[in-house]
């Protein structure tokens, strides 16, 4: 399949280039941008003009609820809504059931993926057994099994000597550790962040201390073993301050923050609506200026969706006993290019931060444009209007703080290894 | 935007005080002073709600609240269901929403809701038909409103005002859905000084930004007060990481008639009950003079028949 894509505003962050040109793909790779090689005969062209033809969105987190949770979105749902959200590579964190810590789960998974439209699913790896925070699992194995890196996701991590093993055992292969801060005793028995608006709701707390103290030792750990750290879902204004402390000291560590969190905060909560409930909490106002802050002075690395579609029924019931986290794939594109208008940040920046630096972070192909490429597309309306309900929504997961919001920003194209994925209605 | 409220400002709902405005207040307060003498009557009942069905939601075992609630609705002759959800469906593993669902299948105007999850009367008020009202009798540590309002009544009953007044409330605010009700009553009827004493691990994080002045010094905190507002500390937290003991908790916070002296002398003490006798509050105090802690329980029973008679009046009920 050769396929011309025609004076679109072509968006490469890796190549810092932002102009009106021709793109062209055969056999799953880019082979021209901006003139076509000789003899190419497209089977079809796609009509660019308007649009923006960028790399496809790489997503740090997307939960496919494989194995284990098929009842609140199948594999097959989430990997189509995916792709309608223009992502074409994404990381799927180990917290299914039974969790990703065998070889054999993980070649499953991927064996699964691969046989159905959508992105290529990077599996990352339980980094220990049952996600128990006891014992390691098979890092090596697991990795020639695919994964692409281990973490706990928001499974508790009780034991600091276990943490400090892990790390050394993960930095003498230099495998990456994906960790989301958060200090369990810290943070136990709590719903919404600690703050003044949790104390006028009486909705239990979770410090932002949860997060630094966690995150103190991460760094520390992460310090003295060499380990290679991924920050996961930073939230509040002082973790992210360490962790552009750390790196100004020179410490190799990335981060990354979850989208609904870019714009949401401890305020949306007052309705007590269960799809505000999510993970790290909502926190202040302040924590929030400071993410839009930090993502413009590139502190932090990357926006993800962290994608977790789950059943109704688990939401419709009082805040405290609701399930937590909400469905996103769709919505990652949407929620960052209003950031960018909101913050008068250019297109090619806030590109970056969905597409080539999370490839960098994952380690995988993907996320440029360049010549040679794969042909790893998504093609997109920036001023296209939609109001996201379940019907717009292809996710089996409607559970969403941003049910019945108008967004600016639509896909219409999702080219993956040179396929055309997904093709908006017209 | 207030869900508790219809799109002219009447009331619709009652599931929490933040937000009411003072008009709605004083709307209770005065209406629950014309049920007062009810009580008195030989026969004590107005027809009010005659035919209404209410019914009392409990999620969360409770007898106090739960049987004034039951007078204040046969006083308005209403018919009262009691449910004891805490020991019936909710064991039996039946979602709230289907439990809500089947008693407004019964033909319920009213439901009367308490339970253990902050939020939990907002997500059923939510969820009801239009013409069904819900009146939170607690959730979680978020909201008690018709024990505030009762409070506000008995303040206002032996103080008359609330514009020159100074309150403490004293304890566990941390876990108290009482004391967030009394504290946005307090501040939207006008009290200029409202301050909450207690140890820092029973203060919720910013607190002040509800509008109170923060003591740690009970001494301090009291002196000068016309109210005071003892919080009950539940038997669980009164050994472990909150404090270490309850000795310890009456010696720095409990209300003795030494540390009431330091209030003004016409002071007058409150508590919203069940008391811990020797753990908050000394018996001396307790039944002193000064105690109105008897007269809040009768109130409660006015204050909840005008919560219903109003709700019933915008025609939810």
């Amino acid at each position: 399949m050769k396929i011309h894509i025609k004076n679109g505003r072509v968006i490469d962050p890796m190549s810092a280039r932002d102009e009106v040109a021709d793109i062209y793909v055969a056999a799953g790779k880019i082979v021209g941008n901006g003139h076509a090689p000789a003899d190419f005969h497209a089977n079809r062209t796609l009509d660019a003009t308007g649009l923006i033809v960028c790399p496809g969105l790489v997503d740090l987190s997307v939960r496919l609820r494989e194995p284990g949770f098929e009842y609140r979105a199948t594999l097959e749902s989430e990997m189509l809504a995916a792709a309608a959200g223009g992502i074409t590579s994404l990381a799927c964190p180990p917290d299914t059931d039974p969790p990703l810590d065998e070889p054999g789960l993980v070649e499953m998974l991927k064996f699964r993926a691969r046989n159905l439209p959508g992105p290529r699913v990077y599996p990352i790896g339980a980094m220990t057994q049952k996600l128990e925070g006891q014992m390691l699992t098979e890092m090596a194995e697991l990795t020639e099994a695919g994964c692409r890196a281990f973490t706990q996701a928001d499974a508790p991590m009780t034991d600091t000597q276990v943490l400090l093993r892990a790390m050394e055992y993960a930095a003498t292969f230099s495998f990456s550790l994906w960790l989301r801060p958060q200090d369990v005793s810290l943070a136990k028995g709590g719903v919404a962040h600690d703050g003044a608006v949790a104390t006028r709701l009486g909705l239990p707390g979770i410090p932002a201390l949860a997060e630094t103290v966690a995150l103190a030792t991460i760094l520390q750990l992460a310090r003295e073993t060499g380990a290679r750290v991924h920050i996961a879902r930073l939230s509040t204004r002082d973790g992210i301050a360490m962790v552009r402390a750390a790196k100004a000291q020179g410490l190799a560590v990335t981060c990354d923050v979850a989208s609904t969190h870019v714009h949401l905060s401890e305020n949306d909560l007052v309705s007590f609506d269960s799809h505000l409930h999510l993970v790290p909490p909502l926190r202040s106002l302040r924590d929030r200026d400071a993410i839009r802050e930090a993502l413009r002075d590139g502190s932090i690395d990357a926006l993800c969706s962290d994608h977790t579609p789950v059943d109704e029924d688990v939401k419709q019931v009082p805040f405290g006993e609701s399930a937590a986290g909400a469905s996103g794939v769709e919505l990652l594109l949407p929620l960052t290019l209003k950031w960018a208008r909101e913050m008068e940040v250019p297109l090619l920046q806030a590109i970056d931060l969905i597409s080539w630096k999370p490839a960098q972070i994952l380690g995988v192909p993907g996320g440029t444009l360049a010549v040679g490429s794969c042909a790893d597309i998504c093609i997109f309306d920036e001023t296209a209007e939609w109001v996201v309900t379940s019907r717009t929504l292809a996710s089996q997961g409607d559970n969403t703080p941003f049910l019945n919001h108008p967004m600016q920003g639509r896909v219409r194209y999702t080219l993956i290894d040179g396929h055309i994925d997904f093709e908006a209605p017209r | 935007m207030n869900p508790q409220l219809t799109e002219d400002g009447r009331l619709r709902h009652l599931l929490t005080l933040d937000g009411l405005p003072r008009a709605i207040l004083m709307q209770i307060l005065d209406t629950a002073e014309s049920f007062m003498d009810v009580g008195e009557r030989e026969v004590k009942k107005v027809p009010i709600l005659r035919g209404k069905s209410i019914f009392n939601l409990f999620f969360e075992p409770s007898t106090r609240t739960r049987t004034t609630f039951e007078i204040a609705a046969k006083r308005l002759s209403a018919d009262v269901v009691n449910l004891n959800i805490a020991t019936s469906s909710q064991t039996k593993g039946e979602a709230i929403l289907d439990t809500v669902d089947n008693l407004a299948a019964m033909h319920a105007d009213m439901f009367i809701v308490r339970h253990s999850q902050s939020g939990a009367a907002h997500f059923i008020a939510r969820h009801v038909a239009p013409h069904i009202s819900v009146i939170n009798a607690g959730d979680g540590r978020h909201a008690h409103p018709t024990q505030g309002l009762l409070d506000m009544f008995t303040i206002r009953r032996f103080k008359g005002e609330f514009h020159n007044l100074t309150v403490a409330i004293v304890g566990d605010v941390l876990h108290s859905r009482v004391a967030r009700s009394q504290i946005h009553a307090l501040t939207t009827l006008g009290v200029p000084e409202v301050r909450v004493i207690g140890p820092k691990t029973l203060l919720p994080t910013g607190v002040e930004q509800m509008g109170v002045r923060v003591f740690h010094d009970m001494e301090a905190g009291l002196a000068g007060c016309d109210v005071i507002i003892m919080l009950r500390l539940q038997n669980e937290r009164m050994k472990g990481a909150l404090l270490p003991s309850a000795q310890e908790y009456f010696k720095f916070f409990g209300l003795t008639p030494e540390k009431l002296a330091l209030a003004k002398p016409d002071a007058i003490v409150m508590h919203p009950g069940p008391m811990n006798r020797g753990v908050e509050i000394d018996s001396e105090v307790a039944d002193g003079p000064q105690s109105v802690i008897l007269p809040q329980v009768t109130y409660g029973i006015a204050v909840r028949m005008a919560v219903m008679a109003l709700l019933a009046g915008t025609g939810n009920a």
